[in-house]
């Protein structure tokens, strides 16, 4: 039965994948590289919060959570800098194989240096309370997910509309070598897609860790696969793509947790991946057609 | 001004060019002609930076560029129209002509030069808000050329402006290189359309598999093509 409560949870979820997809293909339309090491940033976020809430000195959560989240940002610029740059005019294999590695790495920093136990992330009060809407009563956490992502798509449409560095994001995705030939740094906007990308990766952590309340060093394997699968149902070419293939992978999980009887319900994954295939099969670039080239740059 | 010194680059295993040696100076508009193939436009790539050149100097303004990113070679005031009416086809005609004044940044001079590119494109204002992937050829065409004149080059250098536009545009095209460069513009071309090109230009190198194979005035390079029955390949006006 769809519910006011089941539609808003919805598309909590819908949103937080969303961001997810987002994230992941601002740098794969300008690179054409899937980043294998966006879980981690994820991860990363998720061990901010941990650190930084366990301080003596107590800091006010909205300020980790804020810190939480530029640190993945720097994170992702740092890995740009110091992994991708110096490969980059290699080829595109050179990348992918270089964002395996440092997937790797993280994780493998993460269980050295912190544990490989789940570890507990500071979660304020109005995280697990709720409101009631319509007779129902609402997680606030899913309110809040659904303002932050519209707001955060609203923020980076007047970006990439109204700014110099957005309008040349744009054209680095449509002609990279073109966008260069005028004048525009390909550091600059590799750079600045990157740092994007981390800071979508470190606003999801803050929703996804407060499901369990927890860190792990591989907790950024399935936001990855759903970023992925997300990208590759809208269209990997395109923005509102990732988007709108986000939100239909929330609604498609969520109804089918809802539809599907209880002993097929350890199988809804699989039929997740059978929806996908039937809408590749009928749409293999996407649901959304971009206009961009898939010619890949150095 | 621009000066080539026996610059070799290669796509791959392919040699492209093999010692091309060329000066461009100051307010004079050069031409390379030649058969598809010869490296006119692996030549405007090599200088533009998007190719490595293997071997060779090039210096733009006394400063040597070879091997220099295409941003950097474009800030120092080289600007390439690439061959195909390469625009930004899911961009404005707006946000092509700021990204072409990108490397300029005052947005007062910005207002200005878009002024004055309407004056000579007059079309460009009334597709202003259109994506240049909407606009005809021709327009396209126009559209290239004003996003490389925003940044006010010191060499502009255009690749095959005429190709695959009707008749009638490819003469408004030829009227705008002339009015260009008339302005003082220096303008390096690469041109199919060889009797055209003669007919405008100060000077022409002819190239042939990767290298220089004469160079002379403009009716030098016309005698020698006419007595000596040079080919110069496809010259369909398409």
């Amino acid at each position: 039965m769809l519910t006011i409560d089941f539609l808003i949870n919805t598309i909590s979820l819908g949103s937080l994948y969303a961001m997810l997809a987002l994230g992941l293909v601002i740098v794969y339309g300008i690179l054409k590289l899937v980043n294998f090491a966006y879980g981690e940033l994820l991860m990363i976020a998720g061990y901010a919060l941990y650190v930084l809430g366990g301080l003596t000195i107590s800091i006010p959560w909205f300020v980790i959570a804020i810190f939480a989240v530029l640190i993945a940002a720097v994170v992702s610029y740092l890995t740009e800098m110091i992994a991708f740059r110096p490969v980059r005019e290699k080829s595109l294999t050179a990348m992918l194989i270089t964002s395996f590695a440092v997937s790797t790495l993280l994780q493998n920093a993460a269980l050295l240096i912190i544990s490989p136990r789940a570890r507990a992330v500071p979660l304020p009060d109005f995280f697990s309370q709720s409101i009631a809407i319509a007779g129902t009563d609402i997680p606030i956490r899913n309110i809040l997910s659904i303002i932050t992502a519209v707001a955060l798509f609203g923020a980076l449409s007047l970006l990439l509309k109204y700014t110099v560095l957005g309008i040349a994001l744009r054209a680095a995705a449509d002609d990279f070598k073109l966008t260069r030939l005028l004048g525009v740094p390909a550091n600059l906007v590799i750079s600045a897609a990157f740092i994007i990308s981390g800071f979508f990766a470190g606003v999801v952590a803050i929703f996804w860790t407060a499901r369990t309340a927890s860190v792990t060093p591989t907790i950024g394997a399935a936001p990855l696969l759903v970023a992925f699968v997300a990208c590759v149902i809208g269209g990997m070419t395109n923005l509102l793509g990732a988007v709108v293939g986000g939100y239909l992978y929330g609604i498609v999980y969520s109804l089918l947790s809802l539809w599907l009887p209880q002993y097929l319900l350890d199988y809804r994954e699989a039929f997740m991946f059978l929806i996908v295939i039937l809408i590749l099969l009928f749409r293999p670039t996407g649901l959304i057609r971009g206009n961009t080239t898939s010619e890949r740059v150095g | 001004m621009l000066e080539l010194k026996a610059i070799h680059a290669r796509y791959g295993a392919i040699k492209a060019l093999r010692g091309i040696t060329l000066e461009v100076k100051e307010g004079e508009m050069v031409a390379l002609i030649g058969v598809n193939g010869a490296g006119k436009s692996t030549t405007l790539a090599t200088i533009a930076g998007i190719l490595r050149p293997v071997e060779g100097m090039i210096t733009f303004l006394g400063e040597s560029i070879a091997g220099k990113p295409p941003e950097a070679i474009a800030r120092r005031g080289i600007s390439l129209v690439p061959e195909g009416r390469a625009i930004l086809a899911s961009l404005t005609v707006e946000e092509n002509l700021r990204l072409g004044a990108f490397i300029r940044r005052n947005h007062q001079e910005y207002l200005i030069d878009l002024e004055e590119n309407f004056s000579l494109f007059p079309i460009l204002k009334e597709r202003f808000y259109q994506l240049g992937g909407t606009l005809s050829g021709g327009e396209q065409q126009q559209l290239a050329i004003a996003r490389a004149l925003m940044s006010h080059p010191k060499l502009l250098m255009l690749d095959e402006p005429s190709l695959g536009l009707a008749p009638l545009i490819v003469d408004q095209i030829f009227d705008l290189i002339k009015t260009l460069h008339n302005r003082g513009v220096t303008i390096l071309l690469v041109e199919q359309n060889v009797d055209r090109t003669l007919e405008v230009v100060d000077r022409a190198y002819l190239l042939n598999t990767g290298t220089i194979q004469t160079s002379g005035s403009a009716s030098q390079i016309r005698s020698q093509v006419d007595i000596e029955g040079v080919y110069l390949g496809d010259q369909k006006r398409d």
